[in-house]
């Protein structure tokens, strides 16, 4: 596991909104690890002041894991320095941010092949027999 | 009326993976304000929807409301056009002119009867007809041809929502909003100066994916976007409850980033997403550029008093005041006074 990154929450020069998010996700840790239910927090629908929102993902840090997806834009899944704690940014065509989440979970959904998918990748394979 | 694909026929047909398609869903439960535990409802519902014809109707307005909702970044308006809506009707956007848009609108409304949406930005003159008039046919006279066929009507932007400026005093016009006139249809409200380019097209969005109008607040705005005031979601809100306030624009409480309440701000009455949606994909919004919220979604916002005053100066001046300064002659006292005289007098009037 990577060493989080050492930036103290009470440090924050900003205007209180990370702290209250901060305990939200201790929470959504106790929950994964008691029930294994996964919590989706949409970082959208909070308010961040100037720099905040950076400032949180410094907190957070980098950890082992981080993923590129290119559907309908690009998208970038990493786990943070926190095990179980995943930032999610989603893009559309034309590079803007359109979506930005954590996830606590222990793998995001959408990392997963999809039966759709897979359904129709068969499909194809099959044809090359052909 | 021909059948149209569903959404999801036509992701499909653009080979759009299943993982896009959630993503498409995730960033769909964001822009409409739902909990991300929606998302399989939404992926079910988009799948099977299918595209609407929109008709946009732009009367009295600055087309303010038109340049924003091409900002939208999610969904895109192009996404939008090409992928949910089939856009009919839009003086900007429209390739077609004069008679031939004229028949555009016609055919839609033919085609797609008791089912198509009326999108209103702008208010209605009932002062003259002949104050705003599209192809020879005056507003009024062009919206209820329109809505009379409509499953519902979306008033975008303040104008068409409440009256806006050209309602404001004196109403040169006799200006009127869209539900003053619509009274047996569905009036969705997006009100705004102009609205947020993803509520605009949220509230499209939502009531393409689920078929059925949103959950609407007393003056008809969709509680998703409206359900809360700027001053609830506001970053700077600590600092109102510190007490810490900034009292002109460069002392050191706006250097500081402090509440700006007392330089005018009507986030506290003013029911927005401003503060978490944000505007320019997100960027920021008029309380984190330094400028007191104008209250620009809440009904007769241009003559709800001083922008730059405080909320607690109250909308009516005390009249010892106002009598005061004027019997002193303040050139300042005497206009508010007239004001004031003139607000209550038509209050009075209208009961």
């Amino acid at each position: 596991m990577t060493t989080p990154q050492h930036v103290p929450i009470t440090a924050s020069p900003f205007h209180g909104n990370v702290r209250p998010l901060l305990n939200e996700v201790l929470h959504a840790l106790d929950k994964l690890l008691e029930t294994r239910e996964a919590t989706t927090i949409d970082l959208a629908s909070l308010p961040f002041g100037p720099g905040e929102l950076e400032h949180l993902e410094a907190l957070l840090g980098t950890g082992e894991l981080s993923a590129k997806l290119d559907a309908l834009g690009s998208s970038s899944i990493r786990e943070t320095a926190y095990p179980g704690v995943w930032w999610l940014e989603h893009r559309n065509a034309f590079d803007e941010i359109v979506g930005r989440y954590l996830e606590i979970t222990h793998t995001p959904e959408i990392l997963s092949s999809q039966d759709a998918d897979i359904i129709a990748g068969r499909a194809h394979l099959e044809e090359q027999f052909e | 009326m021909k059948k149209r694909p569903t959404v999801g026929e036509i992701l499909q047909a653009k080979g759009v993976s299943r993982r896009g398609f959630l993503k498409y869903c995730a960033t769909t439960a964001s822009i409409l304000a739902l909990p991300p535990s929606m998302i399989p409802r939404i992926a079910e519902a988009i799948e099977n929807a299918r595209r609407t014809s929109v008709i946009w109707l732009s009367f009295q307005e600055c087309t303010g409301c038109t340049e924003s909702l091409t900002r939208s970044a999610s969904p895109t308006v192009e996404g939008l056009i090409f992928d949910a809506i089939s856009l009919d009707y839009h003086h900007t956007l429209q390739a077609a002119a004069g008679e031939q848009a004229e028949a555009a609108r016609h055919a839609a409304m033919q085609e797609n009867d008791g089912n198509y949406l009326v999108l209103v930005d702008g208010s209605i003159p009932l002062g003259n007809p002949g104050f705003s008039t599209i192809a020879g046919i005056s507003n009024v006279d062009m919206l209820k041809e329109t809505v009379a066929g409509a499953a519902a009507v979306v008033a975008i932007g303040s104008c068409a929502a409440f009256g806006g400026i050209p309602g404001a005093d004196p109403n040169p016009t006799g200006a009127v909003s869209v539900m003053d006139l619509v009274t047996d249809k569905p009036v969705i409200n997006v009100p705004g100066c102009p609205p947020i380019p993803m509520v605009m097209t949220a509230v499209l969005t939502q009531f393409l994916t689920f078929g059925e109008l949103p959950e609407l607040d007393a003056l008809s705005r969709p509680l998703a976007f409206y359900g809360q005031t700027i001053h609830d979601r506001c970053y700077r809100r600590p600092f109102y409850e510190q007490g810490k306030f900034a009292k002109t624009f460069d002392d050191e409480g706006a250097k500081a980033g402090w509440c700006l309440y007392k330089l005018g701000c009507k986030g506290p009455t003013t029911y927005n997403a401003c503060a978490t949606t944000k505007w320019n994909n997100g960027t920021s919004f008029p309380i984190e550029a330094g400028h007191p919220c104008l209250g620009c979604s809440e009904p007769n916002f241009w003559d709800d008093g001083g922008f730059y005053e405080p909320l607690s100066t109250g909308h009516f001046d005390s009249g010892e005041k106002l009598a005061g300064a004027a019997a002193a002659g303040v050139a300042l006292g005497a206009v508010a006074a007239a004001a004031g005289r003139r607000r209550q007098a038509k209050f009075m009037k209208e009961g």
